[in-house]
């Protein structure tokens, strides 16, 4: 499994903790292609906060390392890393790199 | 009381924090604790971290660790604290800078990684360490002060925020107690505060942890965002 695939299923682990919470109307796709965040998604802001409190547990125990989804850049619809699921699993693929490199 | 329960009090290696860790030990909890320098004490139900609490790697993998040893955080004394007291004119930057890191930075810090650990379990009890200095506006504590009020107005905004996860947050402020921390203040100067006081006398540790007994109750999870002082200010 690659790193990516790792981080995905790390995701969608998330993804399904807090669908569990969600009426069958709102629940989300698990695919790169999900919309997290803005008007094209289905998240309130703080399923949002559920949903990657979740992913940097499961990212955690998967990788065995501390991370920090955090981002000054959260709630920016325009740029932030926590768009869609592609984005934020870019987003993490690129913390692991920097804590192995560094 | 549950003794899987687990504890993390930050500043422990002297003065309040130490009293907290020996109090809390004896009670059954699983204490972590931590400060720059180890501490000179050792329980069995007690781990010591040493680390700057405003820096943001250093308490990742504290969390990190507590999460990997015990799988679980109840209550989270937000305690390390430093202060000098000195006139606005004579105050070095560095020193307001300090005062910030150790005493607002690291207990938001402390603040959002418990939460994220204290939320798998949908149970949470913060309280964060503030001061009479705040609402007694006492000259010379004009750092050290307001620190402590971005300690309170951090306390109200967290016990809304993560009161749907079952945590509450909320805050004590003591008045002077017998520790270094006002070891340099005038003895005159902490008189006239104590005689301003409705409860003349210095505080004691057990009058802390008498608040921080009544806010980690289970019972107490219909207060949040709430600010105690002591002595009757």
């Amino acid at each position: 499994m690659t790193q990516r695939d790792k981080v995905l299923k790390s995701i969608y682990e998330a993804v399904d903790e807090v669908n569990e919470q969600l009426p069958e109307e709102r629940t989300l796709e698990k695919s790169p292609d999900t919309v997290l965040l803005g008007e094209a998604g289905r998240l309130e802001s703080i399923e949002l906060v559920n949903i990657l409190v979740a992913t940097e547990s499961n990212v955690e125990d998967a990788f065995g390392v501390p991370i920090s989804v955090t981002d000054e850049r959260a709630i920016s619809e325009k740029n932030s890393p926590f768009k869609t699921i592609e984005s934020l699993c870019g987003f993490i693929s690129n913390l692991l790199e920097e804590k192995s490199s560094g | 009381m549950d003794s899987s329960k687990v504890m993390l009090i930050t500043g422990t290696r002297k003065g309040i924090g130490e009293q907290l860790v020996k109090h809390y030990v004896a009670q059954g909890f699983n204490v972590v604790g931590c400060s720059r320098k180890d501490v000179d004490y050792t329980f069995d139900n007690y781990q010591h971290f040493c680390l700057d609490v405003s820096h943001e790697t250093e308490v990742k993998k504290l969390f990190f660790g507590i999460k990997k040893s015990y799988g679980r955080l109840d209550c989270l004394i937000n305690n390390a604290g430093i202060g000098l007291a000195n006139h606005i004119l004579l105050t070095p930057c560095k020193t307001v800078q300090d005062i910030m890191n150790t005493n607002f930075t690291g207990t938001f810090l402390f603040c959002r990684e418990g939460a994220r650990l204290m939320k798998q379990n949908g149970f949470g009890r913060i309280v964060n360490l503030t001061t009479v200095a705040t609402p007694l506006k006492l000259e010379g504590e004009a750092a050290y002060a307001s620190s402590k009020a971005a300690v309170i107005t951090l306390t109200q905004i967290l016990g809304k925020e993560l009161a749907e996860f079952g945590i509450t947050v909320n805050a004590i402020g003591p008045t002077p107690i017998k520790t270094d921390l006002i070891r340099s203040i005038p003895k005159d100067k902490i008189r006239r505060l104590i005689d301003s006081l409705a409860v003349k006398r210095y505080g004691k540790v057990l009058d802390v942890i008498n608040v921080i007994d009544f806010f980690i109750k289970p019972e107490s999870d219909y207060i949040t965002g709430q600010t105690i002082y002591l002595g009757g200010v």
